[in-house]
């Protein structure tokens, strides 16, 4: 059974794929999909494992992973819709308040 | 034949990925992540997960990227100007650390993951997955499924209360 080496190795990769992503990105909302992008390469973890291990216990898992991605969704981008109705800008270097 | 189709589905997964985050339009980049969701919930069809593939075709690439879409579409963004206030070697620094950690994580799954465990078959599941996965749901799981609900309902308050206009 070739697919838990691959599935795991490709949740690495998207995991990776996603975190470059947020790296190198300025604008908010690109950073947030690559966000995204991280939890679903997590999920695809969670499953493999599930099927795995012959319990569903991960995938019930997912199902929680799934609702709190969408409520975190649902509320960071309220955020970015009130910071750009401040800053009339989405570049996140602009956004360096806090720093010192 | 199975594996025929994870390997393309993987590899469709990675390629738009990577052109995710290599779009300077926003909304390329979101289009493009819809796909990614679509191959992913493929890839949740051939390791057995029917019930999650088809609430990330719902959940994710139906509400959340819809969503996406409708802030770009409202706050009227162009293309990503190039970033002047940036280390020139950002990127490269980034791909390295991203390498180096691939390959952690690939040591520690080797490792941890495929040593420990001995890969055996998969039992034929004796019921449907989605009606397995809401027996654990609403009897194990209970707690926290309701939790969600109440975290949801802050989520919609938050949201609402965040991005309403001032008076």
């Amino acid at each position: 059974m070739i697919e838990l080496p691959f599935a795991l190795a490709l949740s690495a990769v998207i995991f990776v794929i996603g975190m470059v992503g947020v790296f190198i990105r300025r604008n908010a909302i690109v950073v947030f999909m690559c966000i995204e992008l991280m939890l679903n390469a997590v999920n695809l973890a969670f499953v493999a494992l599930a099927r795995q291990l012959n319990t569903l216990d991960g995938q019930v898992f997912v199902f929680f992973v799934m609702t709190v991605a969408a409520a975190e969704v649902a509320v960071g981008l309220a955020i970015i819709v009130a910071l750009f109705r401040n800053r009339e800008t989405l570049n996140i270097d602009e956004f360096n308040l806090m720093k010192w | 034949m199975a594996s025929l189709i994870f390997l393309i589905l993987g590899v469709l997964v990675v390629i738009s990925s990577l052109l995710v985050i290599l779009q300077r339009n926003p909304v390329y980049s979101a289009l493009y992540l819809v796909f990614t969701f679509f191959s992913m919930a493929g890839i949740f069809l051939i390791l057995g997960a029917e019930f999650i593939a088809a609430i990330q075709v719902i959940v994710y690439a139906g509400a959340i990227m819809v969503l996406f879409l409708f802030v770009i579409m409202m706050l009227n963004l162009e293309r990503e100007p190039e970033a002047p206030g940036q280390h020139p070697w950002q990127k490269v620094f980034a791909v390295f650390f991203g390498l180096v950690l691939l390959i952690t994580l690939g040591g520690a799954v080797y490792s941890g993951v495929l040593k420990a465990e001995p890969v055996r078959a998969v039992a034929k599941p004796a019921v449907e997955n989605t009606k397995a996965v809401a027996a654990l749901l609403f009897t194990d799981y209970l707690l926290p499924f309701e939790i969600a609900s109440v975290l949801l309902l802050a989520a919609i308050v938050g949201a609402i209360y965040l991005a309403k206009r001032e008076h």
